[in-house]
């Protein structure tokens, strides 16, 4: 899909009340256009579609960004943040490992169904391992982020292996959100009811992270 | 945990307006509304017109009938839950004021998933079962330790059961919303099992925080209801 269809406005019409994963891609890629501008409908969204094999490909390539983000975010925390107590190292070590294990199951689920795996996106996260607060802090961000992103793609997954796959991760997104959330003195489950985030609207929250 | 923290426990807006909301066809999740595919068969046609919604539902009251049976079931887990949490709180045996504060809100949240799926349930023209009759007697005499590691036996079954229902469920409004609340369950487990002191997993069974490892197992309707029959009157 080249990404001068994804800012045809009549796409903008495309009715969504449906459960196909292309109209949930282009409505959040527009939404995003409309956010940042619509020639950066952020790349790395344009690139997953360009490179994804359509259906459940799209969804798992978006997931997959997710996990590079969330890998490489623990990766370079565990290396750079100085004031971590053991325990908090600890912790942070085996999320990183989990999320690369992640990384690994999405983008060997994505060759499986014939698609490309989206590449990792160049990342950059600003102050957050300047301390121990600021690792901790955006740890949340993302845990929380990733919880809500992959139940907002759920119900929109076709294949009933896909989706539980994606349950069988989205479980353990949420107990690193309760483990981090512990940490920071903050309660583990604050909601009764978890939301479900559009694609635009995670995109609001890790584009700061994403440069390319 | 600090006083802000407790607050923040303790004044949580009720969440459950959000679940209707969401139920209600906010987003782009869950447009087409269980409410409106519960209305009958004039409105079952009007959302046919949505293109690509449900194509694989051949049968669509067979996969209603499936949607109400695992929702009945998560209702059961459910009640379970919030009576355990109930008993333990009236039992007095929390003294710790962070724990008691887990305990009542992890009790409260449970209490608004019983709410929210009898009330799905009814509206889907289903029949809410009742509450099962409950046996945590036991449990509670055996003091803290081991109700804080029911607690987590059972949130941690409570993640798995659901996890194992995901796959089955044919409305995606209804899967949406079990989703929302499976991430809860695994919330509440984790974090129990953190109190409780369990190490990190890949040990297999119900014991670790993060007790399979990267990728969470779920479990089948059978085992689930094997594992809780312990705690059935």
């Amino acid at each position: 899909m080249a990404s001068s269809q994804l800012v045809a406005p009549e796409l903008a019409a495309i009715k969504i009340e449906g459960t196909t994963r292309e109209a949930f891609l282009i409505r959040a890629t527009l939404a995003a256009g409309a956010t940042y501008g619509a020639m950066s409908a952020t790349p790395f969204i344009t690139r997953a579609l360009a490179e994804g094999g359509g259906g459940d490909v799209d969804i798992l390539n978006y997931a997959l960004t997710l996990e590079y983000l969330e890998a490489e975010f623990y990766t370079r925390g565990v290396a750079q943040v100085k004031d971590l107590s053991g325990d908090e190292m600890k912790l942070a070590k085996e999320l990183r490992d989990n999320e690369n294990e992640h990384v690994d199951a999405l983008a060997a689920t994505v060759k499986k169904l014939g698609g490309t795996a989206a590449k990792k996106p160049m990342l950059d996260f600003g102050g957050a391992f300047a301390s121990r607060a600021a690792f901790l802090k955006t740890a949340n961000v993302l845990e929380d982020a990733g919880v809500s992103a992959y139940n907002g793609a759920g119900p929109l997954i076709e294949s009933v292996d896909v989706l539980a796959a994606a349950g069988s991760i989205v479980q353990i997104e949420a107990r690193h959100a309760a483990l981090i959330r512990l940490v920071r003195n903050k309660p583990p489950a604050p909601l009764a009811f978890d939301k479900a985030a559009t694609m635009d609207e995670i995109l609001k929250k890790i584009k700061p992270f994403i440069k390319s | 945990m600090t006083d802000s923290a407790l607050r923040e426990l303790a004044d949580d807006p009720s969440s459950r307006k959000r679940f209707f909301k969401m139920m209600g066809g906010a987003g782009a999740v869950s447009a087409a509304s269980v409410f409106l595919v519960a209305c009958g068969d004039d409105d079952k046609k009007s959302t046919a017109s949505t293109p690509a919604a449900e194509p694989a539902a051949k049968n669509p009251d067979e996969d209603m009938k499936g949607d109400l049976e695992i929702l009945n079931y998560a209702l059961t887990l459910e009640f379970l839950e919030a009576d355990f949490y109930k008993q333990v709180i009236e039992s007095g045996i929390v003294k710790d004021p962070k724990v008691g504060s887990i305990a009542k809100k992890f009790g409260q949240t449970e209490q608004e998933h019983v709410d929210a799926l009898k009330a799905t349930i009814t509206k889907l023209g289903g029949k809410p079962v009742e509450a099962p009759a409950t046996k945590f007697g036991p449990t509670l005499e055996k003091g803290l330790m081991a109700v804080l590691e029911t607690a987590a036996d059972v949130e941690n079954l409570g993640a798995a059961a659901y996890l194992g229902a995901a796959g089955g469920i044919k409305n995606k409004d209804v899967l949406a919303a079990a989703l929302s609340i499976h991430s809860v369950e695994a919330r509440h487990a984790a974090a129990l099992n953190q109190l409780v002191g369990r190490g990190f997993g890949g040990k297999g069974g119900l014991k670790g925080t993060v007790p399979d490892g990267a990728f969470a197992k779920g479990m089948d309707m059978e085992s689930v209801l094997a594992a809780v029959k312990p705690f059935l009157a």
